[in-house]
């Protein structure tokens, strides 16, 4: 293991590897990202893979504009083919005051050129043959949006950033920072001590304990949230992300290489840092997705288990340097959509520390809002 | 080569031996990241019958014990459940 670095990252999922990769990209050397497991063993791999641009604000709905254009061009960027599908998201919406909330969302997305539209019951069964439109009102729809595969997301971002020359250490466990005048001196991990004037904190889920460690507090806190994955049913049933915030929150999709159903829903638990499966998870699970696609019923359940939302209070993730140490970035926080944003968020911060300015909306994410009790909306969260 | 390719290791998702020696002789040799490449484990059967013998695979071409190779988490429930059954004819959520 190298002894000095320019910059460290501390978070092998794909936020600290979207990250490496396009600061790599952008011509920065000397770059080394720290994982305390295996790669996206924290929150990518536990991830339910939806990747969309319907989102209820300006900023979240521009990065995730760019995210799809970065998505769509992945294999030909990383050289890895991430299955990355535009199966689209249906919003089912059950009353009046949805309706009225989703067509505000559906402007504002149409104003920034993602073709979201709203629907009717009859043309949402046509998107999803299996849905029970019982009580349905109407549904919002977005072709463009979609999912991809977050494990081969992981190895194309980590391969790519190797082959620009980004040093990757798992099993390496980032176990103090060590700060002396506002200055970063070095990250003490469990195979040794790392020389480095710039730490980026990419640990999502445990971001605290590394900002605790540097003494700083930015509210971000790992609730446990679940997955289920069935047996393959017939390929292409449900092409788009299903989503039901009347049955709390469900999410559900025909995964694109297996043809399993997977998604989830609202139950969660903490702050804690026990990620076990739970049965009521597994008994609420099936009985919203059958509610939602009755022929479920009969699907078999494999597996569940259990991940990270890094919640924020707003439910937006905090990205940007911290003013009390010298070269202490974070990007953490991503409330359950890092996956669906780490492409336009490792550009963002790379942009940011390279040329200290960037095109996307930096200013949305900042670390301090919540100091100055400047919350966002409320982004639209599910599962 | 070829006989390699024709010797299935996970019955559920088609993994073959030459994939997963593929991915080792890569240096990808976390048993973790194995069976998230592969989806080896990851179909009906949990890695029941495929997950012994990738780690035996791993054993033999890296030296590592089957200690240091560990076992990936087993998960809920232990065989393919029908929802319908798992929710019941109850309705009182």
């Amino acid at each position: 293991m190298k002894n000095k670095a320019k910059t460290v990252i501390i978070g092998g999922g794909i936020i600290g590897l979207s990250i490496a990769y396009n600061l790599a990209k952008l011509g920065a050397e000397d770059i080394v990202v720290l994982e305390k497991n295996y790669l996206g063993s924290g929150s990518t791999f536990r991830c339910g893979s939806g990747i969309r641009q319907q989102f209820g604000d300006e900023a979240n709905i521009k990065m995730m504009k760019r995210s799809v254009e970065l998505w769509s061009r992945m294999e030909e960027d990383l050289g890895m083919d991430v299955d990355f599908r535009q199966g689209g998201y249906l919003f089912l919406l059950y009353d009046e005051d949805e309706v009225r909330d989703f067509k505000k969302n559906v402007e504002l997305q149409n104003r920034f050129g993602v073709p979201s539209r709203i629907i009717t019951p009859e043309e949402a069964k046509e998107i999803v043959p299996l849905l029970n439109t019982e009580g349905l009102l109407s549904a919002a729809w977005n072709h463009t949006d979609g999912k991809a595969n977050p494990f081969k997301t992981v190895f194309a971002y980590a391969n790519a950033a190797k082959r620009l020359g980004v040093d990757i250490y798992e099993y390496t466990e980032a176990q103090n920072i060590k700060v002396e005048n506002g200055s970063i001196k070095e990250v003490i991990t469990n195979r040794g001590k790392i020389e480095t004037r710039r730490v980026i904190n990419a640990a999502n889920g445990w971001a605290k304990i590394l900002n605790k460690m540097v003494g700083v507090d930015i509210p971000i806190e790992p609730y446990k949230h679940q997955g289920v994955k069935t047996e393959p049913i017939k390929d292409g049933e449900i092409k788009p992300m299903v989503v039901s915030f009347k049955h709390d929150g469900i999410y559900l999709t025909q995964e694109a290489e297996q043809g399993g159903i997977i998604g989830g829903y609202g139950l969660k638990y903490g702050p804690t840092f026990d990620i076990t499966p739970t049965y009521e998870f597994l008994r609420g699970v099936s009985y919203r997705f059958s509610q939602v696609i009755p022929a479920l019923k009969y699907a078999n359940v494999i597996r569940i288990w259990g991940g990270y939302y890094a919640e924020t209070p707003d439910g937006n993730a905090a990205i940007g340097r911290i003013k009390e140490i010298d070269e202490y970035y974070i990007a953490a926080g991503f409330s359950g959509h890092g996956f669906m944003l780490a492409p336009a968020v490792g550009e963002m911060v790379a942009e940011d520390i390279i040329y200290e300015k960037t095109d996307k909306p930096l200013w949305f994410y900042d670390p301090y809002r919540f100091q100055r009790g400047e919350l966002r909306g409320k982004a639209i969260q599910m599962g | 080569m070829s006989e390699k390719e024709n010797i299935i290791i996970c019955r559920c998702n088609d993994v073959t031996l030459k994939e997963i020696e593929e991915l080792i002789e890569q240096g990808i040799t976390d048993i973790e990241e194995i069976k998230r490449l592969t989806r080896i484990g990851m179909g009906p059967c949990q890695g029941r019958t495929c997950i012994p013998i990738v780690a035996s695979i791993i054993a033999r071409k890296t030296g590592k014990s089957y200690d240091e190779i560990g076992m990936p988490a087993t998960r809920v429930p232990v065989r393919p459940v029908p929802m319908g059954v798992l929710v019941g004819d109850e309705d009182e959520e």
